[in-house]
């Protein structure tokens, strides 16, 4: 046991743990996040996904040791209110059923709109394979990362009080 | 296997579970706050915060509301994915006039209230069509009590008050009491019988795409499943169990186990499952990662009772072997004997189906916690709360009062979940160790441990009239049994209507119809899988008709419309399907599309697979086209949701790993080897529902699986020329 010390989600957490914990069992069991999920242990059904430093990980297979002093996000992380344009997508397009694997879906999206703010159909196939739902939620997926794509990359609507720019 | 006849109970059998489903809980309660809902610490870990109802009144078992006017819906059937976490209250919701973003949703816990056995669970596709008019009434007859309430405030005929809003009005005053104000009052009158129902034409909510209260709770990681339950001082267990299954514990040590950090103990469990009995050890520790590295230096020694030499390989061959035997007669009707060998055209045809895994994205878990009182409280993703508060008490020897049972959100059920064997180790363990305990299966646990769907071969035979008419159809199942290897109870002697289902039920007119069931034992267990047989042998049944349309020569669609001449469901839902399809409008060269449709307990649908010709010389699923016939429908979208979902899982199961066996044990383990489909695979999917009213309601959650395989190999066949005979086939390899 070793003191190792986590940012997530901008919270420092300094927990007495074995630094060969899977960072998912750190932010599950010890921190009290269950909004990742366990589902198959060795990075292959997506459902730990979180973020270090902005890049997706699957956390069932990253010890705790290597995220300690880089910035972690969870599900719980990504908006105050639930409101990211990603979450309300997944909303409007009503995506999940049972909803595990869909806090790993949300955090590989996540990703891929933040390297490719307009990805195409093979784009999202690229980033979102390594994420399984078995509900077969994938074409709601899809067209909720198109749908969050055009929220995220428009430009944002002027308050109607505000005075029009460059208008002839 | 030795185990105590006492607790050799039955699986409920898919018949009594039938007839339960559809009669959820009829018994009305009164009077105020029912506290054995209340103040439960599942309250910290509801979907929706807030519960807290002490002075909720009680207006059925279903409905409590309190002063403050907040109203609780109770849900008696699991939410697992297929949307019944909206659909089940909006029924009570739309005869309570409330909207269901006012209301609170709570799962029941197999409280005898709300029905016996099956009742409380979800499977057969049964929330719905099992429960649209008794949840309608619950809530009829509470709005009815409400309004009997207002009137006899104001001292006026019940007549001139009606409901809106969660408020009574007095229409010729305009005087207005609310719920919250009328609750007391109201939960004191008698529960009317038959309240009168709305016009559906007046429904707000029924019929609509009402978007889904839990889904909000599931993109921020607020919903809580039974994983992400949590009491304190928990202990966390992971089983060690054998991988062959039917083995014996002889010994085990634990002293390296129990040098691993967090790790408190290591003790014998029994896995319970129908007539099965498996042992293991538990080794419990403060958190699960210690639980599993303790479990790693665990040494344990089996005696694998020469169950280590089963393998799939010479297990399918001895169904093959059982192509010529007579087996057990199913459905008979006309001479198909005499026709057969008479007819001018005869075919002749094999097919087979593999054993799956359910694999829910969540792993198999359960929180118990056994209190000195004999009295026990767990936290469970389950189909049915009902199912385990029966079992816990039937393995525990207590009461089912003594039960108490929290429904979490599931993490996909698919079937798997109406086995309750890890709620029963989580609370045998409880017991054993004094502490509540939650046990979490690995997905190695859940992938090679079963229960799995079973394997079904089938034999066919078939014969055209010298006009190229099918005459004569015969359809003989050969696989193990579900209910042989769970109940010890199981009579060889008789048809199996769950290994024949729907193969006597499809409306085709063909005079001469047989269908016969050849049994063959097997050691593993078995158990429901979405849509049950119907999901593998609908793939021989569906596949042989083309293979007779071919020989006959005739279109694949006009030949099963020439089959559906009588005004039936499924006539309409295949010329609606032809029509939504364009199956008469021309494919380009190196695509080709096939039809397949399935009728039985759960519903009925048919489908229209597109594919094509890929680049590395594989097929490509471009579309499927689904029509599902429902009579009513309660939320479209949510329909949808279920038949892309089975689509997903259907192609899953006919085009990737299934489950086999080499020396006892599971070939695959986890998810690189018991491959599941993924986005780049999904094919684009156009639902149809067909809802024109009718007495009958027909299933959502399964009908929409038994087609996708049958004519996904049609259309390979339209597009190659080559049949597919033995799933799983890969695409890549036609």
């Amino acid at each position: 046991m070793a003191a190792v010390k986590l940012t997530i989600n901008n919270q420092v957490h300094t927990l007495d743990i074995d630094p060969q914990m899977p960072l998912l069992w750190a932010i599950r069991d010890v921190v009290g996040l269950t909004g990742t999920k366990f589902g198959c242990g060795i990075a292959q059904c997506g459902a730990c996904t979180v973020h270090l430093d902005g890049n997706p990980i699957r956390s069932c297979s990253f010890p705790v040791s290597a995220a300690a002093g880089h910035k972690i996000t969870t599900i719980e992380g990504i908006s105050k209110n639930g409101d990211h344009p990603i979450q309300k997508a997944w909303i409007e397009h009503q995506v999940p059923q049972c909803g595990y694997c869909q806090s790993g879906q949300i955090m590989s999206a996540l990703a891929l709109l933040k390297q490719t703010p307009k990805p195409t159909d093979a784009d999202i196939d690229a980033a979102m394979q390594g994420n399984i739902c078995r509900c077969g939620t994938y074409n709601r997926i899809r067209q909720a990362i198109h749908t969050a794509s055009t929220e995220m990359t428009s430009a944002p609507k002027l308050p109607k009080s505000a005075p029009k720019i460059g208008e002839r | 296997m030795s185990h105590n006849p006492k607790q050799s109970e039955l699986t409920p059998s898919r018949r009594a579970f039938l007839k339960a489903a559809g009669l959820t809980g009829a018994t009305f309660a009164l009077g105020l706050s029912g506290t054995d809902l209340l103040a439960s610490p599942v309250h910290n870990l509801s979907a929706q915060p807030g519960l807290a109802q002490a002075e909720a009144a009680e207006l059925t078992p279903y409905v409590l509301i309190d002063k403050s006017g907040q109203i609780t819906l109770m849900n008696p059937r699991p939410e697992i994915g297929q949307g019944t976490y909206q659909s089940v209250p909006a029924l009570i919701a739309e005869e309570l006039e409330v909207s269901l973003d006012k209301v609170i949703i709570r799962q029941t816990g197999g409280e005898k209230k709300y029905g016996g056995m099956w009742s409380q669970a979800v499977g057969g596709s049964g929330s719905i069509r099992g429960g649209y008019t008794q949840m309608r009434k619950v809530g009829a007859s509470a709005r009815e009590m409400l309004i009997k309430a207002a009137s006899g405030q104001w001292n006026v005929p019940v007549e001139e008050c009606y409901a809106e809003n969660a408020t009574v009005i007095h229409k010729p005053s305009g005087k207005k009491l609310t719920y919250g104000q009328l609750a007391e009052t109201a939960a004191k009158l008698p529960v009317p019988k038959e309240p009168k129902l709305k016009d559906p034409k007046q429904f707000t909510m029924l019929g609509k795409s009402i978007p889904r209260p839990d889904v909000p709770t599931k993109v921020n990681g607020q919903a809580k499943f039974g994983m992400d339950a949590k009491v304190a001082g928990m202990l966390y267990a992971s089983i060690e169990r054998c991988p062959v299954l039917g083995s014996k514990l002889v010994s085990f040590d634990a002293a390296q186990a129990l040098k691993v950090k967090g790790v408190q103990k290591a003790v014998k469990v029994e896995r319970v499952m129908g007539k099965n009995r498996y042992e293991g050890v538990a080794i419990l520790a403060d958190n699960y990662w210690a639980a599993l590295q303790g479990r790693k230096a665990l040494k344990v020694q089996w005696d694998h009772q020469h169950h280590d030499t089963f393998n799939s390989v010479d297990y399918e061959k001895s169904l093959r072997n059982l192509e010529k035997a007579d087996g057990v007669v199913g459905h008979n009707a006309g001479d198909f004997d005499k026709t057969f060998a008479e007819a001018p055209t005869k075919l002749e045809a094999f097919y087979e189906t593999p054993m799956v895994s359910h694999s829910p994205m969540e792993p198999m878990n359960a929180l118990a916690h056994y209190q000195p009182d004999d009295k026990i409280e767990l936290w469970v993703s389950t189909q049915g709360g009902d199912l385990v508060k029966d079992e816990v008490a039937k393995v525990l020897k207590v009461s089912p009062d003594n039960v108490t049972v929290h429904v979490m959100f599931n993490g996909g059920g698919f079937g798997r979940r109406l086995t309750q064997d890890f709620a029963t180790e989580a609370a045998l363990l409880s017991k054993t160790v004094g502490k509540p305990v939650k046990v979490v299966w690995t997905r190695e646990d859940d992938t090679s441990l079963g229960p799995f769907r079973p394997l079904t071969f089938s034999a066919m035979r078939g014969a055209l009239s010298a006009d190229g008419k099918a005459v004569a159809f015969q359809h003989k199942v050969i696989s193990p049994s579900i209910d042989a290897t769970m109940s010890d109870k199981y009579d060889k002697t008789k048809p199996d209507g769950t290994m024949l289902e729907g193969t006597g039920e499809q409306k085709y007119e063909i005079p001469n119809l047989s269908t016969r069931y050849v049994h063959s034992d097997i050691h593993i267990p078995l158990t429901y899988w979405r849509s049950v047989t119907s999901s593998t042998v609908a793939f021989a049944h569906e596949c042989f008709l083309d293979e007779m349309a071919h020989k006959a020569g005739k279109d694949p669609m006009a030949f099963r419309l020439s089959l559906l001449t009588k005004d039936t469901d499924a006539r309409r839902m295949m010329t609606k399907l032809k029509e939504v399809s364009g199956w008469d409008k021309p494919l380009p060269a190196g695509k080709g599309r096939g039809v397949a449709q399935w009728e039985f307990f759960a519903g009925l649908a048919g489908q229209v697979v597109e594919v094509s010709k890929n680049k590395s010389g594989g097929i490509t699923v471009d579309k499927v086209y689904c029509v599902i016939d429902l009579g009513t429908v309660v939320n479209p979208d949510t329909v949808k949701a279920q038949v892309e979902g089975a689509i997903a899982m259907a192609l899953t199961a006919a085009t990737k790993d299934g489950i086999t066996f080499a020396n006892g044990r599971t070939v695959q383990t986890n998810f690189d080897a018991n491959r599941m489909l993924r986005i780049q695979e999904m094919p684009e999917v156009e639902v149809h529902i067909l809802a024109e009213g009718g007495p009958t309601i027909k299933g959502v959650g399964e009908p929409g699986l038994p087609p996708l395989a049958p004519a996904l190999a049609n259309a390979v066949f339209a597009a190659t020329g080559k049949r597919v005979r033995k799933l799983p086939f890969d695409l890549e390899k036609v």
